[in-house]
């Protein structure tokens, strides 16, 4: 079993951040897609990265799966080198993402049984049939997902995303293509998730009222910079305004009030 | 290790729900060999009745063009099962799980194989039933043979899939242009000796040319040649190492091009 798993967050010994990141830069060629970031995710924190399209959200999360190699910078996951460690710590870890499908020729039911095999999720079918319940999925588990509607496969994705329990979730755009009645439902499942699990969420967004409601610290990110940070509450503050979505536009148009560190 | 059968599994098991929830793609597997097998059949027929030579040595371009479908399909297999995972925009979430490049690695040499033994059987199996020929008859040179074949395409497959995830779909059409391009240097209906001088030098580094010449030793001297078997299973290694090296280096350059996620259709 591995070490970390020994630790609940906030135990005595435990490793202070589930995440932390160090001086994170990602460079293609002439273009800096993330540029020398650093922050931590506390254990069983919510938290935002917020940015408009370019800003380095995608390339961040596809760095922390190991899906991109960063040209500087350590990640530290559950405190162990993710560089290092990173089949045993992607054990621990599900992401969902508009940039990876599932194979929409196989059954819901398929597409769960082999990545909870590859995850090493024991009682597979007793597994599928808790995250079917919990999603809404059971009546759509043998239909392919080619023929499903896009809210529906997007549940399936996030079926995927949780079939291994993940102590780390990374989401990028989670509930982008639901229906609100849908996507409010999705975000309760999240938060009663991180509830009973004590996971660490990390989620690339631009639905301002989603990371109000989730999400307990925000990351603002342009040109690959973070150029702020706070919870919401405290940015709103911050910035003199009402909601998360006029910091937003303030930080987008005119820049940050100051360049966080 | 029960963890990393286990992955393996996994990603066969995608496969096996892929080929066994479509029978056009099921009948697809065994549809080319046996067309192949047909056609070079009646050449084969046709031939015999003209030449003592054919006469002499019957079964020889059956045996060929079936031996060549295991390094086609050895290879195809390898190179289209990886794709599959490209057309679904699948590779991320593959990828970002516990396993390993080699497990993944494995896993695709494992589903080629299949691919390639079901697709051939009934080919060969029609070869008897037709044209009076068993593939069989080479008897334990075969199991060399067929190896030999396979792992050679699986060299060639693994190197197209790791450019492919390097460069993209462009890419994809090398996995017929390569296997296309060697047929002619491996003697696989003709002896590497009337190839030119230069072009046969070339032919010495390829596995498979060494198991046509075999193929030829058993069927027409009745001789297995052990020399040819070991050369070939030699340069295999090497080839393997080549394939293996090539899908890691492209693997490489593809995460750190941010490649991963963006490949597919």
């Amino acid at each position: 079993m591995d070490a970390i798993a020994n630790f609940a967050a906030g135990e005595p010994g435990a490793p202070s951040a589930a995440i932390a990141v160090d001086g994170l830069t990602k460079r293609y060629r002439d273009v800096i897609a993330v540029d020398n970031i650093s922050f931590t995710a506390p254990h069983g924190s919510f938290t935002a990265l917020l940015g408009g399209n370019g800003a380095g959200k995608t390339t961040t999360i596809a760095m922390l799966l190991g899906l991109v190699l960063p040209t500087a910078g350590r990640i530290t996951i559950l405190g162990r080198d993710f560089a290092s460690h990173a089949k045993s710590l992607l054990a621990q870890m599900n992401f969902q993402s508009p940039y990876a499908d599932l194979p929409r020729r196989l059954t819901v039911r398929q597409n769960l049984t082999i990545y909870a095999r590859l995850y090493g999720v024991q009682a597979v079918k007793a597994r599928i049939a808790q995250v079917a319940r919990e999603l809404d999925l059971e009546t759509l588990l043998d239909r392919p997902l080619g023929e499903l509607s896009a809210g529906q496969r997007t549940r399936a994705g996030l079926a995927k995303a949780f079939i291994n329990r993940p102590r780390i979730v990374l989401l990028d755009e989670p509930t982008a293509s639901l229906d609100p009645d849908t996507a409010d439902w999705v975000r309760g499942f999240l938060a009663r998730y991180a509830q009973e699990a004590g996971a660490t969420f990390l989620i690339a967004s631009h639905n301002m009222l989603e990371v109000e409601r989730l999400c307990d610290r925000v990351l603002i990110m342009k040109l690959g910079r973070i150029v702020d940070s706070g919870s919401p509450r405290e940015l709103i503050a911050k910035y003199g305004r009402t909601t998360l979505e006029d910091v937003f536009l303030d930080v987008a148009r005119r820049g940050p009030l100051e360049v966080a560190t | 290790m029960t963890g990393s059968l286990r992955r393996i599994g996994a990603v066969m098991l995608r496969h096996w729900y892929l080929i066994a929830g479509s029978w056009p793609r099921f009948l697809d597997l065994c549809y080319w060999p046996m067309v192949q097998m047909i056609l070079w059949g009646f050449i084969q027929t046709f031939l015999v009745q003209q030449s003592s030579f054919f006469a002499q040595a019957a079964g020889i371009l059956l045996a060929g063009v079936m031996l060549w479908d295991v390094l086609f399909r050895g290879q195809i297999g390898l190179a289209i099962s990886f794709f599959e995972e490209v057309y679904s925009r699948n590779l991320g979430h593959l990828l970002a799980t516990p396993l390993t490049i080699g497990e993944y690695m494995a896993a695709l040499m494992t589903v080629s194989l299949m691919r390639t033994a079901v697709g051939l059987f009934p080919a060969t199996i029609f070869a008897i039933w037709f044209f009076g020929f068993s593939l069989y008859s080479l008897g334990i040179a075969l199991v060399v043979f067929f190896f030999s074949l396979i792992a050679f395409g699986w060299a060639i497959g693994l190197f197209v899939a790791g450019l492919v995830m390097r460069y993209g779909l462009g890419a994809e059409s090398f996995a017929w242009a390569f296997i296309f391009a060697l047929a002619p240097l491996c003697g696989v209906y003709y002896p590497i000796s009337i190839l030119p001088s230069w072009v046969q030098v070339i032919s010495a580094a390829l596995p498979a040319a060494y198991v046509f010449e075999g193929m030829r030793a058993v069927l027409i001297d009745h001789t297995v040649r052990l020399d040819l078997m070991i050369t070939g299973v030699a340069l295999n290694l090497v080839w393997l190492a080549v394939g293996v090296a090539g899908f890691l280096i492209f693997h490489r350059q593809a995460r750190e091009r941010g490649m991963l996620l963006q490949v597919g259709e």
